[in-house]
């Protein structure tokens, strides 16, 4: 019977299917949600070379590779949830997708204050998002705080991206964290009085702000040094946010070992590594991000701006209070 | 010629005859596994997240219905008056550069929506070119329209869908032939008064499919809608999803969609109406395309060119610069792009394939069928078309995964060995969501298409002793040739733009075209994409190339 046959060759080709699917010795199973754009991950081949573990990554947006880790529960072949944004990583978390590592050495790479206080995550890439303007239109001594772009004389002046962009979620949360829903409610309130230019995506923001569309934004710092490292004339400059209060508000790219890791021990390895000097220095120069570890340097373009001062909270406050960013962007009319 | 209803099908079923009821049981065989994750959708609102859906009340959920329906309108209309009006024009005259216009509109079916977006927003922003150059010239006060509006993301949504209603349309206006035409003509109509009064009216089921497509499509987008700002439902599905954490709530405001989907299909069924349009077996043989001349012979490529330079040339010419930078850069992109396009095309061929011997099977069954359980049922599992891909795509995985992990311990007894997932992350779960997905699209022309057939020719195939399967085999399938082409077509490219059922039910290590568009422009990075992006619609040519000479084979016999 040729239906039979038929039958028997799906079986077979699901079964190879699934067999190849297994993961093999020596190797890593990463899921990750950092883009590839990041530059190429140089810091995973240099992984390779030295401990001859093979790495495969399969790239896909954060919450949806949330999903399929917690659909697969045991069976997942992921090793390591790498993402972006601390309120993801507090979301695998607190689903239990991911488990603790117990490593004295991610304990002394990554800074307290960046990693997860129960040893399940840890921030490997640091970023900042702050008040962006004009060098042609704005100085320097006009801006202080993010607070103070609720100010009236920046009406018709600011750019915003979208309250449902992740990074401004996790900025509303870590504000909502520090200052209480009230007060920071308060804030966005003003900022929306200023009737901000809405824009989606923050390399638009720097180009409306280049442009003379509007005069300042916030952003993260990597998108204006992708920029700067292009055209060194680009007429936007960084100014660091509420340095005599809070400190500039940071989230990071991380990763954790998955609850159900096949190569425990090589992931744990990996994470190690990409926390040491020598991954994050890699990290440092491919993407303009910072590295968590202090014992590497920021690249040349962002040690340009001068070192600041980071709002020290716990970026886990990113997941804790993003329902409730959300929830306060929509009361107060921040679309 | 419009003929008056004969009721579901005048033709008796000779004696105890077992085939019919065999169409009838594959057909609801196939719709119930492929209705599953539609199912998964509807059944979130048995434990309603009371809470969010408050909250939602509170802040926007009138507005967003509002947007939603509106978009929706927009969509609808101008989809309509530019698909049937471009058809129109291309079936029934003759003007400069008709022959090439013929083809070429369809084209833009193979930009993905959130390439055109981007490509628009990138020249037409305050910071683009266009408004930089009119600023230097008119002085720094000059201000375009705003482009992220209700205005702007409609006109991108019928630029990118009018295509489906154009496809549909031509086709039936095609196969009307020219007869009817003349006859109002002979009448006493004007051409203008006889397109409105009779070829529109008589080329409704296809319209009405092609304007039901591009509308749940306008449903489903996210991509467009997101870049624009412009706050609809399935915006707000994935801020709930995203931004609170709360899939729950996110899959129960996507049942909402869903109702929006049903009330359009309702719309779809009742605009075919109770009368059924047949058409002759001449198949358009007696076609005389008026000449148009004076500044008629202008206006209407004008039209033409303007509709698809706004839709084609410009995002395509957009992409090209972007490519030959990225080139210049020396990106890495490309060196892994022939084997990535094989995949995609693979991968599309098979879910294409499949899609039209389903929809096949479903309207074939649905036309030998007298109850309309089949019709209807088809309906509901097509439905997954008008939900954002994300969210089907979890109404897949989770049903999916249960039933692997529901299989697999007996199977490891079996071999004795530990396996993984069977389905779950495998190409023939990809190829399962993108039937889910894309059903609709080869459904709707398929059906549109049989529905054309005579049902006199069923008839006389039976009495001449031709079992349903011999009539579908003997006169049906070779009628519905064009048809069955569009539908192809449709259902391959935009199985290829897929991107985020893509992105979550792929295999390992397996990796599309549209992922790699993703892997780019997740960061903002267009200049990277470009490359990939423009393959899809490289790859999306060739299909359509190929239905062009199939079809104009076909309309010589």
């Amino acid at each position: 019977m040729n239906a039979m046959r038929a039958g028997r060759y799906v079986v077979a080709a699901l079964l190879s299917l699934a067999l190849a699917g297994q993961a093999q010795a020596a190797e890593v199973v990463i899921y990750s949600a950092r883009s590839t754009q990041y530059g190429p991950e140089t810091a995973f081949e240099a992984f390779t070379k030295k401990t001859g573990i093979q790495i495969k990554t399969f790239g896909g947006n954060s919450s949806e590779l949330f999903e399929r880790l917690r659909a697969e529960g045991d069976k997942t072949p992921a090793d390591v949830l790498i993402t972006v944004d601390a309120g993801n990583l507090w979301n695998a978390a607190r689903a239990g997708l991911l488990s603790k590592v117990d490593s004295p050495e991610l304990l002394a790479n990554v800074p307290a204050n960046l990693r997860d206080p129960e040893g399940r995550w840890f921030g490997l890439t640091m970023r900042a998002r702050t008040i962006m303007y004009s060098t042609k239109r704005v100085k320097a001594e006009e801006l202080s705080t993010y607070e103070a772009l609720g100010d009236p004389k920046w009406k018709g002046r600011l750019c915003l991206r979208t309250s449902t962009y992740i990074y401004n979620q996790s900025f509303l949360a870590t504000m909502i964290n520090r200052l209480g829903e009230p007060k920071t409610e308060q804030i966005v309130h003003g900022w929306v009085a200023n009737g901000p230019i809405l824009i989606n995506g923050d390399t638009k923001i720097l180009e409306a702000i280049a442009a003379g569309q509007c005069d300042v934004g916030l952003a993260n710092t990597y998108y204006l040094a992708r920029l700067l490292a292009k055209d060194p004339s680009f007429p936007v400059a960084a100014f660091w946010a509420n340095q005599q209060t809070t400190g500039t508000h940071i989230n990071i790219s991380g990763a954790g070992v998955t609850a159900h890791a096949k190569n425990r021990a090589s992931a744990v390895k990996l994470l190690e590594f990409l926390s040491s000097p020598e991954a994050q220095q890699m990290f440092a120069d491919g993407n303009f991000e910072y590295p968590v570890n202090p014992h590497a340097s920021p690249s040349p373009v962002l040690a340009r701006w001068g070192k600041f001062k980071a709002d020290d909270v716990n970026v886990a406050a990113a997941g804790e209070f993003q329902a409730a960013a959300t929830r306060l962007a929509d009361r107060a009319g921040y679309k | 010629m419009p003929a008056p209803e004969a009721g579901p099908l005048a033709l008796e079923r000779p004696g105890p005859l077992p085939l019919p009821s065999r169409w009838t049981v594959a057909a609801l065989g196939v719709v119930a596994v492929l209705a599953v994750p539609v199912v998964a959708v509807l059944s979130s609102l048995l434990h309603p997240s009371r809470e969010i859906w408050i909250h939602l009340w509170r802040t926007q959920l009138l507005e967003l219905l509002a947007n939603t329906l509106l978009l929706l309108l927009g969509v609808g209309a101008g989809t309509l008056v530019v698909g049937a009006g471009l058809a129109w024009l291309v079936v029934h005259h003759r003007f400069p550069g008709r022959g090439l216009f013929e083809w070429a509109l369809i084209l833009p079916l193979a930009v993905p929506s959130y390439v055109i977006g981007f490509a628009f927003l990138g020249l037409f922003d305050f910071a683009g070119p266009v408004q930089t150059g009119l600023r230097s010239w008119l002085g720094p006060g000059f201000r375009l329209p705003e482009v992220r509006s209700y205005g702007g993301v409609t006109a991108m949504m019928v630029l990118v869908f009018y295509p489906y209603v154009y496809l549909l349309a031509r086709s039936a206006f095609r196969e009307q032939g020219g007869a009817t035409l003349e006859t109002a003509r002979s009448l006493g109509r004007s051409r203008g008064r006889a397109f409105l009064e009779v070829t529109l009216p008589m080329a409704r089921p296809a319209l009405a499919a092609g304007v039901a497509l591009a509308m749940m499509e306008a449903l489903a987008d996210f991509g467009t809608v997101a870049t624009f700002g412009y706050r609809t439902l399935t915006e707000a599905i994935y801020r709930v999803w995203y931004g609170m954490f709360e899939r729950d709530a996110a899959t129960q405001l996507a049942a909402v969609l869903l109702l929006f989907a049903l009330a359009l299909l309702a719309f779809e069924r009742a605009s075919r109406g109770r009368a059924r349009f047949i058409q002759g077996s001449r198949r358009g043989l007696d076609l005389t395309p008026t000449a148009l001349e004076g500044w008629k012979a202008w206006a209407a490529p004008g039209a033409c060119a303007a509709v698809l330079g706004a839709a084609f040339l410009l995002p395509v010419g957009q992409l090209a610069i972007w490519a030959v930078a990225s080139f210049r850069e020396g990106s890495a992109a490309s060196a892994t792009l022939p084997g990535v396009a094989r995949n995609t095309v693979l991968l599309a061929g098979t879910a294409s394939l499949l899609a039209c011997l389903i929809a096949v099977v479903l309207a074939y069954a649905g036309r030998l069928d007298r109850s309309p359980a089949v019709r209807l049922s088809a309906q509901f599992a097509s439905m997954g078309y008008a939900l954002p891909g994300a969210v089907i795509a979890v109404g897949i995985l989770v049903p999916m995964a249960w039933l692997d992990h529901a299989l697999t311990p007996s199977l490891e007894r079996m071999l004795g060995h530990p396996i993984g997932l069977l389905l779950t992350g495998s190409a023939a779960g990809l190829v399962f969501a993108y039937l889910v997905r894309f059903l609709a699209v080869g459904y709707q022309t398929v059906d549109a298409s049989l529905a054309r057939i005579s049902p006199s020719l069923d008839d006389a195939a039976r009495s001449l002793g031709a079992g349903p399967t011999g009539a579908l085999r003997r006169v049906h399938l070779p009628m519905m040739r064009g048809g069955l082409l569009t539908a192809l077509i449709l259902v391959f490219v935009e199985t290829m733009k897929e991107m985020p059922a893509t992105l979550l039910l792929r295999p390992f290590g397996l990796d599309t075209l549209s992922v790699a568009v993703w892997a780019a422009t997740s960061e903002g990075q267009w200049q990277e994409a470009a490359v990939p992006a423009l393959a899809i619609v490289a790859a999306g040519l060739a299909p359509v190339a190929l239905a062009l000479r199939l079809s104009s084979r076909s309309t010589r016999f």
